[in-house]
């Protein structure tokens, strides 16, 4: 396609964040009624890249042109006026609003004496955009299928026609997904420009017209899809060929490790978060989790790791109930936990302290004496550098500014490192680029083969089916089933996820 | 024209140096006009002022005097900092660490010099301590605000201190006035190389206290839980132990220099016994990166300022208020690069997008 019938161009875009260049000299041109897909690697420049599109982010250098008319963005406000939309990972929406709210808050016109008028007018954009929002319904009720749609149509309303949405399957189920292409679909009917982010190729094969792959800064190349295939993208993205599929190596014992019975949990509001979950582990055995973000992996993991109280039931480690033992006890025996959060350094890491302080972390505890010994941990650190291939100035460096795979690495190379029997590993390719998710595939299977009994908890389900060798899933703090990883099928979780029960199918 | 904010990846040790001089110069830059409106030659004030902090061994001692309950207070709150607990309390510890000293000064005079000093040395460690716990307590367990309780303790101690003065601890010797009794010579830290044993003491804790900062399984736990709760939890620390050593070692520290006061330097306790040098301390221990090294480094220059600002007074004949303005001046300048260490400020000469406005 060429230049004149882009919508959106972006030409020669650069932004230099200290001494990083993130976009070097970048192109990018969308046309109207478009999917276009964005595709790279951790830090390929993809965010950076639609920041600036969407205002939050000024160019170094470089211009855009929207409509044949250059623009100049100072502020999402700018970008939005421009019809310049942005629908990030985490929503920008007001809990304690309803849906109606929502859309009206921030704009200038008279808000209580248009309501109806206004309303008319999102219904309007609704209808034409086959999008369904219940106006009245609170954002706190909402699940996030529907804070989604309603993000959307927020942007809409503001008057977007060029509509950016960044990793926005991330969060959904399988069933939710489906729903957000049939949107996008329809909005591309109404000649709306889409630019998509993922990291996932079957959706972005799915649902694209058009597929452009950034690599470290660059734009590499724009591609119609029906002209490619994800082995080319991915090696494109990756800058080498490379093994795209997932290995599972068999199980290796039938020894339980650990045996959970009746575990229930409740929150600070009283809330009870886990509902007596029940499942075994074998060692050397990978036990996947499935389940909507916060149906309790996160208070599952912590329970596991002694950080959650625990109100009932039992954690059996190697016939031992583990119920009631401080954190350091639940180390000393073996247990290890990482848990990548969302924004990747809430829990495990210290983002301030170089890699020899976090990986102290773990080792002070056997230190003998008052004083620590950083000798030790530095050659530990040197160690794992080179085993998981770590990009670092040094073990010196403070490890908040390392890339997000990098600190994700240092992360579980200090958990492997204490040789755990149990292996507790939530989100650990949790935004991360092909080629280190699978570095982190392989470094899990070696873990099992060793025997080591591992829990991992993830939100992509194609990771799941091709690493685990059961997968339990969870809905709402319930078990709604534990089913054979090489037999179920996508949708049979996507309705586990939902609450369905595992006996409803005859798996 | 538009101007931005823009973090800055961290700075180097040599920009940090850079930025620090540049804040400085442009301090006594601004205060040399303030100096000349005044109808006085700035350099000659700026030579003096230098020059009553350090000019003769008795100014040097003196601005020792000065520098060292500085530096001993703000390692202890160096210590609570660097959990990000925000002790603002400093100087109620101070008071209450001078408070108990005093009590087995004024009671147990008779007790031989070495072994009463040790005893009040003690004493102060632990009514800074105690009242260092307080808020620790508060917060460890019901989480409280600790900038709160912290800050209302400082009243609680000073209120307490003036109720001894004016009742129950007034020298009957002393015809109406109220103060409490000097101290006797076994209760008086003696001097060494011409300043008071307190020095010794400063020195000694800033070497204790970076290895314990730096090395140490208790200075570690600290810092991890400073920078991160959930992590300290999930590293297996004990937060609520953690953090009541933490001020207990903090109020500690405090309590002692309290003590050090008392016996080092007005040789009586008195309502003025800490006399802001909590707060002033809170200053040095940041500017210091709650660094011991670094620490020891600005109070001398923190109170080699305020020395050099009492001497300009009497040479120049200023008044206490243009002294103050003047050091003030250089603070804010010192103080406000800090901004800069973390951010730049961009300027984009290009017009911004006009707007279009419904």
């Amino acid at each position: 396609m060429n230049n004149g019938s882009a919508y959106v161009s972006m030409r020669d875009i650069t932004k230099i964040f200290g001494t990083v260049r993130a976009t070097d000299g970048m192109n990018l041109d969308v046309a109207k009624g478009e999917i276009h897909a964005l595709l790279g690697e951790n830090g390929a420049g993809k965010s950076t890249l639609m920041n600036m599109l969407s205002g939050i982010y000024i160019p170094d250098s470089g211009h855009i042109f929207i409509d044949g008319k250059e623009v100049k963005f100072s502020s999402p406000r700018d970008a939005i006026n421009a019809g310049v939309g942005m629908i990030h990972q985490h929503f920008k929406l007001v809990d304690i609003l309803t849906a109606l709210e929502n859309i009206l808050l921030g704009q200038r016109k008279g808000l209580l004496l248009n309501k109806k008028e206004h309303e008319t007018k999102i219904k309007k954009i609704m209808d034409k955009f086959h999008l369904e929002v219940d106006l009245k319904k609170y954002v706190y009720e909402m699940s996030v299928g529907e804070k989604q749609t309603l993000e959307i149509l927020k942007t809409l309303y503001r008057g977007a026609k060029i509509l950016i949405l960044d990793e926005p399957t991330a969060v959904l189920t399988p069933q939710e997904t489906v729903m957000l292409f049939r949107i996008m679909r329809r909005m591309k009917e109404q000649d709306c420009s889409v630019i998509f982010i993922s990291h996932k190729m079957n959706e972005v094969m799915e649902i694209a017209d058009r597929i452009t792959v950034l690599r470290k800064g660059h734009t590499i190349k724009t591609l119609p899809k029906e002209a490619t295939n994800p082995q080319e993208l991915t090696e494109l993205m990756v800058g080498r060929p490379i093994d795209l599929s997932i290995k599972r190596v068999p199980k290796v014992t039938d020894k339980r490790v650990l045996k959970v019975r009746n575990l229930r949990a409740v929150n600070e509001e009283g809330v009870e978060v886990l509902k007596g979950i029940e499942f075994d582990i074998c060692a050397g055995e990978i036990l996947g989790v499935a389940g909507i973000a916060g149906s309790g992996q996160k208070e599952l993991c912590e329970a596991l790791a002694g950080l959650y109280p625990v109100k009932e039931g039992e954690i059996l480690f190697k016939g031992e109930n583990l119920v009631g033992k401080t954190p350091k006890e639940f180390i000393t025996r073996g247990i290890s936990m990482s848990f990548i959060p969302e924004d990747r350094l809430g829990m495990g890491l210290v983002a301030s302290m170089d890699m020899v302080d976090n990986i102290l972390l773990k080792q002070y505890h056997h230190n003998k004496g008052l004083l620590v010994k950083r000798k030790p941990a530095a050659a530990k650190a040197q160690e794992i550098i080179k085993k998981l291939d770590i990009q670092t100035p040094g073990i010196n460096h403070p490890i908040k500014n390392l890339s997000g795979g990098n600190i994700q690495k240092v992360l579980l190379g200090r958990e492997l490192d204490s040789h755990p029997e149990l292996l507790i590993t939530a989100y650990p390719v949790r935004g991360l680029d092909i080629n280190t998710c699978l570095k982190i595939y392989d470094i899990l299977n070696e873990e099992k083969q060793k025997g080591v009994a591992i829990l991992y908890i993830a939100e992509d389900l194609d990771s799941l089916m091709g690493l685990c060798d059961r997968i339990m899933v969870i809905s709402n703090g319930e078990v709604t089933g534990i089913v054979d990883a090489r037999k179920v099928t996508k949708e049979q979780l996507g309705a586990m996820m939902l609450g369905k029960k595992e006996d409803e199918y005859a798996v | 024209m538009q101007f931005r904010v823009v973090r800055k990846p961290d700075v180097t040790q040599k920009q940090y140096t850079v930025i620090m001089l540049i804040a400085i110069s442009l301090a006594l830059l601004t205060s040399g006009i303030f100096i000349l409106l005044l109808g006085l030659n700035p350099i000659s004030v700026y030579i003096s002022m230098v020059n009553g902090a350090f000019g003769s061994p008795y100014r040097i001692e003196q601005t020792i005097i000065l520098a060292i309950p500085l530096v001993i207070i703000s390692l202890g709150i160096a210590v609570a900092f660097k959990m990000k607990f925000w002790n603002i309390g400093a100087e109620g510890q101070v008071i209450m660490g001078a408070f108990c000293a005093s009590y087995l000064a004024l009671n147990y005079s008779y007790v031989p010099r070495p072994l009463l000093l040790l005893a009040m040395a003690v004493a102060g460690f632990l009514g800074g301590a105690l009242w260092g716990l307080i808020p620790a307590f508060l917060k460890a367990r019901w989480d409280t605000n600790e900038t709160i309780v912290t800050l209302m303790l400082n009243y609680i101690a000073l209120k307490w201190i003036t109720y001894l003065q004016y009742g129950p601890w007034k020298d009957p010797n002393s015809l109406g006035f109220p103060k409490i009794a000097n101290f006797t010579e076994n209760a008086i830290l003696p001097k060494f190389l011409g300043v008071h044993l307190g020095w010794v003491i400063a020195v000694i804790l800033v070497v204790v206290m970076y290895i314990f900062m730096n090395h140490s399984k208790k200075g570690f736990e600290i810092a991890v839980l400073g920078e991160s709760y959930n992590t300290a939890r999930y590293a297996g620390v004990n937060i609520f132990r953690t953090i009541l050593f933490a001020m207990l070692l903090s109020g500690g520290i405090c309590g002692l220099a309290g003590m050090i006061q008392a016996s080092g330097v007005a040789k009586t306790l008195n309502v003025d016994i800490a006399g802001g040098v909590g707060f002033t301390a809170i200053i040095t221990a940041w500017l210091g990166g709650l660094k011991p090294p670094w620490i020891v480094l600005v109070s001398v220059l923190f109170a080699a300022m305020v020395q050099g600002g009492s001497f300009i007074q009497s040479a120049f004949g200023i008044s206490a208020a243009s002294a103050s303005l003047i050091q003030a001046m250089i603070l804010f300048f010192v103080l406000g690069s800090d901004f800069f260490t973390k951010y730049r400020v961009v300027i984009n000469f290009e017009r911004p997008a006009l707007k279009k406005e419904a």
